[in-house]
């Protein structure tokens, strides 16, 4: 998104992880619009972890995250399930790993 | 509709009154932050103003509800929060002053005296609660470590916003400015001793105002530093809300706060 003259007076939008406990990943769990990093830690806390949702945060500026495009849809994702290959079910182990 | 509620008359004690000065101030504050409820300058500040607010009712209400119990005629919390009469409430008189805007009756109040007073009274309530979590009321006690970790956000919270005001455009830091002169003068109230802190010193069930005033002066004048703002000189102006004597806001707040419960006595929804 183009920095224009009017996007300058709102504050930047952020996606916002939260880490329900110790031990597990960050989960994408929103977003909310900040002036800057310290000031968005603050508020993902006032927005989103005011009911012992979580132990850690993490912020990241929304257009700092690169994605894929919808449209790319079928090119990227649907070729995966007609090659079962691509899966390791399809590959007989032998007996002494077992359980991997 | 039901008969209006009489205003309860309290036995006031020494350790009643410290209890309430400390109550009230959190319900009286909690009261105007809530004002900014639907009326955030971003969704998010809302959010977290509002927040505040209910963490601070939350103190207030756990301390009203042991105020009751010390009195001992069987009130509850809403009935001292609600049903008291002015001269019955013991607040800091700076909690009573215009928060969010001005009106006819009240004038000042805007953004920038709503970060500053946030942060100058989360300064003086985190040294309060710091001290209290040591007291011999073993209730006060409990109720003052909760409320610390609150106090530590909130001072953190506001003083950011102090810092990024005061140090900002010209407008934010006359405002911050203007904020400043109004707030000061009625700072002196926060670190008065009469014969109600002496008290409660010497029982140990709480410190004297006086003893908070090197950390919060510290503390306020290293944010004041970073926000390019410098505290205005002394006055001699004391205020008197923790003697029951108010500015002209407080029946307004108390007008507000109190005309459900007035109309409904024992009201819940």
């Amino acid at each position: 998104m183009s920095e224009s003259a009017t996007a300058q007076t709102e504050w930047p939008l952020w996606e916002v992880f939260v880490r329900a406990k110790a031990g597990l990943d960050h989960k994408h769990c929103g977003s909310l619009h900040a002036a800057d990093a310290k000031m968005a830690i603050q508020l993902a806390r006032e927005v989103y972890t005011r009911r012992q949702e979580g132990t850690s945060l993490w912020v990241v500026r929304s257009s700092d995250i690169t994605a894929s495009d919808p449209a790319d849809k079928d090119m990227y994702f649907d070729p995966m399930a007609d090659k079962v290959y691509r899966h390791p079910t399809f590959y007989v182990l032998p007996a002494a790993v077992d359980h991997m | 509709m039901n008969a209006t509620a009489e205003s309860i008359r309290l036995n006031f004690t020494p350790t009643l009154q410290y209890v309430l000065r400390i109550g009230d101030t959190c319900l009286i504050h909690a009261q105007r932050l809530a004002e900014w409820c639907g009326h955030g300058p971003a969704l998010e500040e809302d959010i977290a103003l509002t927040n505040m607010a209910l963490d601070l009712l939350g103190q207030a209400r756990a301390l009203l509800a042991h105020a009751a119990q010390l009195e001992g005629q069987g009130f509850d919390e809403d009935q001292l929060a609600f049903l008291r009469d002015e001269r019955e409430y013991f607040n800091l008189t700076l909690v009573e002053l215009p928060m969010r805007r001005s009106s006819a009756h009240s004038p000042g109040g805007d953004f920038a005296d709503t970060v500053l007073r946030n942060f100058l009274l989360a300064s003086w309530l985190k040294a309060l609660w710091t001290q209290l979590s040591a007291s011999t009321d073993s209730e006060l006690a409990g109720i003052a470590g909760k409320a610390v970790k609150e106090a530590r956000y909130h001072q953190q919270h506001a003083g950011d916003w102090v810092v990024r005001l005061g140090d900002g455009t010209a407008e934010s830091a006359g405002r911050m400015r203007t904020a400043l002169e109004r707030a000061a003068p009625y700072t002196a109230e926060c670190f008065l001793r009469d014969g109600i802190d002496s008290a409660a010193q010497a029982s140990g069930l709480g410190p004297a105002r006086d003893s908070l005033q090197a950390v919060w002066t510290s503390e306020v004048n290293a944010v004041l530093a970073r926000a390019q703002l410098s505290w205005p000189g002394a006055t001699p102006f004391v205020s008197t809300g923790t003697l029951g004597c108010h500015s002209e806001h407080m029946g307004f707040i108390l007008a507000e706060m109190q005309s459900l419960q007035r109309q409904h006595p024992g009201g819940r929804w």
